[in-house]
């Protein structure tokens, strides 16, 4: 028998109804972040610098790894090594997970940060860290691309300066795409939290 | 003289030697966080102040780096960024710490290699004329205070 409009229309509406689910389940269900999810609002994770073993390096070298961008200078004595500190204490916490992530410390000090000084200093605080250093236009457009702002203080008077910075930390999944915000006061629960996340990300093909 | 004058200028003797004995602030778990090479070094301590007026911090030097100078720094707007400060009040009986990501001693050009485990001397000129001498334990880059 031939079916009825009405009942070919009741198909299509449950055929309709179960595709809408069907796509809905299928898609991860959203991570429960404790961070600012920042997905699809800002660049994937791209650039070409030298890192602090003088080799060059892009973005694409940090695939499968999850990573911390942070922008600084060595010559900080105060927040810099504070919030690298607490990335360290970060990734100490999360255990064997913490092998997936790297710490990408940008530095805004082109002028002074070598990748010899680069390299003793993120290797004082972590072996997962990397130092990344770039000409001027570079390590400002890297900026740019991620909305960071960095300046030049006025020299001091004996060469000595200092470099205001944003304070950001931009968390990149382990396919290089933007996922979280979080600043050197976020909590350090928090981070471990949304690391295990997005390191059990990273895992999946 | 009167009995009452003779009193006043008694106590005020006894005030001066007092003040002269006792200072007026007290420091403790003074640390520095030692960078590699030559790198600025940023010294945390805590300040009480446990005279009934204010006293304010203005001055540091050590005599195991050229320069010392306090500073402040904050992350308003987003924005890291250092502020040289000239003066940190301390409020009668009050406490005010110096601490990562606040306000903090900033030591230059060490004189000689700094290593963790060292005890490096700074010395705080308060605004009562006063020096405090503090002991401060260089840490390693990654540590997180006085002690783990």
């Amino acid at each position: 028998m031939k079916p009825s409009f009405s009942r070919r229309a009741r198909w299509a509406l449950l055929l309709l109804i179960a595709l809408v689910c069907l796509g809905g389940c299928q898609r991860d269900p959203q991570p429960a972040w404790k961070l600012t999810d920042v997905s699809g609002h800002l660049p994937d994770l791209d650039f070409r610098l030298t890192d602090d073993n003088g080799k060059a390096v892009t973005g694409a070298d940090f695939k499968g790894k999850v990573t911390l961008m942070y922008f600084g200078y060595t010559h900080c004595p105060d927040v810099c090594p504070l919030t690298l500190t607490q990335l360290h204490v970060v990734l100490d916490r999360l255990g064997p997970q913490a092998d997936n992530v790297r710490i990408l410390f940008v530095s805004v000090d082109p002028k002074r940060d070598t990748p010899e000084i680069m390299h003793a200093y993120v290797n004082a605080f972590d072996k997962r860290a990397v130092g990344l250093v770039g000409s001027d236009a570079d390590v400002e457009a890297l900026a740019k691309r991620y909305r960071s702002a960095f300046t030049r203080e006025p020299d001091r008077g004996d060469g000595a300066y200092d470099v205001s910075h944003s304070s950001a930390i931009y968390f990149f999944d382990a396919t290089g795409k933007a996922r979280l915000l979080a600043t050197p006061s976020t909590s350090q629960d928090d981070m471990v939290h949304d690391l295990h996340l997005l390191t059990s990300l990273g895992a999946q093909p | 003289m009167t009995f009452r004058s003779l009193a006043i200028a008694l106590l005020l003797v006894a005030g001066v030697a007092h003040a002269a004995d006792a200072p007026s602030v007290k420091a403790n778990g003074g640390w520095l966080r030692v960078l590699p090479g030559n790198l600025p070094a940023g010294g945390y301590v805590s300040f009480e102040n446990v005279s009934d007026r204010t006293v304010s911090i203005v001055g540091a030097s050590s005599p195991d780096y050229a320069s010392a100078m306090i500073h402040r720094s904050s992350t308003d707007g987003g924005m890291g960024r250092m502020e040289m400060v000239d003066s940190v009040p301390l409020p009668p009986k009050g406490k005010v710490a110096f601490s990562p990501g606040g306000y903090h001693v900033m030591l230059m050009d060490s004189k000689h290699p700094v290593k963790p485990g060292d005890r490096i001397m700074v010395t705080f000129e308060l605004s009562d004329g006063e020096n405090l001498p503090v002991t401060f334990l260089a840490r390693p880059a990654n540590a997180t205070g006085p002690t783990d």
